[in-house]
């Protein structure tokens, strides 16, 4: 399925890594601290949905730090079955979080 | 008592949690600073409960109503609800569509990120851990438990509100809504509709 490209632009981020329709891979790491990508999602593979913006990183902020430099933040999408290994439902199923560039690698 | 059934439901007994101690305490300082009067904080507490969970609603009734506005929405939440004059405060909003081929549903699993100024406060199924865990890896299960049976050629596209962004779904308009005003669309988009877990019905 192929995601809307629908560029809202909540916070410009002209400098950025990655574009709408791009393959990306969530890291594989288990820092310690604050984070916002869900344990779930990392090591798994998906595709650029949409692009939110530049947004103070929030593993900064948690611990009082000013958030910059601000980082951006984009929507992935993932199909379900390459998620979970026993994916009961369909195969266009599909699961999107937000994740932050740092978090993200290309696929 | 005059009456047979229990009131223990109503008590309030118990000592505070530390959440509460803490919340107090913050408030009781900033009232202390003059920063911010309990007045003030009742207010915000009744437009969470009146005023925020009547939004949502209307919002989407008007991009039913209006395939302009809903083409804005879709584009970008947050300014097409300024447009209307609604401020969302922080809140960025995603609104995701629902389809004959796609079926959206909202979640938070790392807390409890939900569109608040649109639906007010979150029920406590939406955070409870069970919803939070489940909905992700089998959707199509949890919205059966809500009486919800999405078609198997129907996909589900599950949203884990996870940082920054809000979501809200715009659900379909059921057939038998043609000719209607958009307070009585607003009628049957419930809060479960909105978020995913339910269809509206006529």
């Amino acid at each position: 399925m192929t995601p809307r490209a629908s560029a809202s632009a909540y916070t410009p981020a002209p400098e950025r890594r990655f574009n709408v329709g791009d393959r990306v891979r969530v890291k594989r790491a288990n820092p310690p601290g604050h984070r916002r990508t869900p344990a779930y999602i990392r090591g798994k593979q998906g595709q650029i949905e949409r692009v939110c913006g530049r947004f103070a990183n929030p593993e900064e902020l948690a611990y009082g730090f000013d958030g910059e430099p601000k980082r951006v933040l984009y929507r992935v999408q993932f199909k379900q079955r390459e998620v979970w290994g026993s994916y009961a439902g369909s195969n266009d199923d599909l699961i999107e979080l937000e994740i932050y560039e740092h978090w993200l690698e290309p696929a | 008592m005059s009456h047979a059934h229990p009131h223990d439901a109503a008590k309030d007994d118990g000592p505070p949690s530390e959440h509460e101690i803490l919340s107090r305490a913050i408030q009781e300082l900033l009232e202390e600073k003059g920063l911010l009067t309990a007045e003030q904080v009742r207010k915000r507490m009744e437009l969470f409960d009146a005023e925020f969970p009547q939004r949502g609603a209307r919002v989407i009734a008007h991009a039913w109503a209006n395939p302009a506005f809903r083409k804005r929405l879709l584009a970008d939440g947050k300014a097409a609800c300024a447009e209307w004059g609604l401020d969302l405060e922080a809140d960025r909003l995603i609104a995701v569509e629902n389809t004959p081929r796609v079926h959206n549903v909202i979640v938070c699993t790392l807390c409890s990120c939900y569109p608040r100024a649109l639906l007010g406060m979150p029920p406590t199924w939406y955070k409870s851990e069970n919803y939070r865990r489940r909905v992700v890896r089998e959707p199509r299960a949890v919205l059966r438990e809500f009486g919800t049976v999405i078609a198997d050629d129907v996909a589900i596209r599950v949203h884990d509100s996870n940082a920054d962004m809000r979501y809200v779904v715009v659900p379909m308009r059921p057939k038998g809504t043609e000719g209607w005003d958009e307070e009585q669309l607003a009628s049957i988009l419930t809060r479960d509709t909105l978020v995913g877990v339910a269809l509206p019905k006529v």
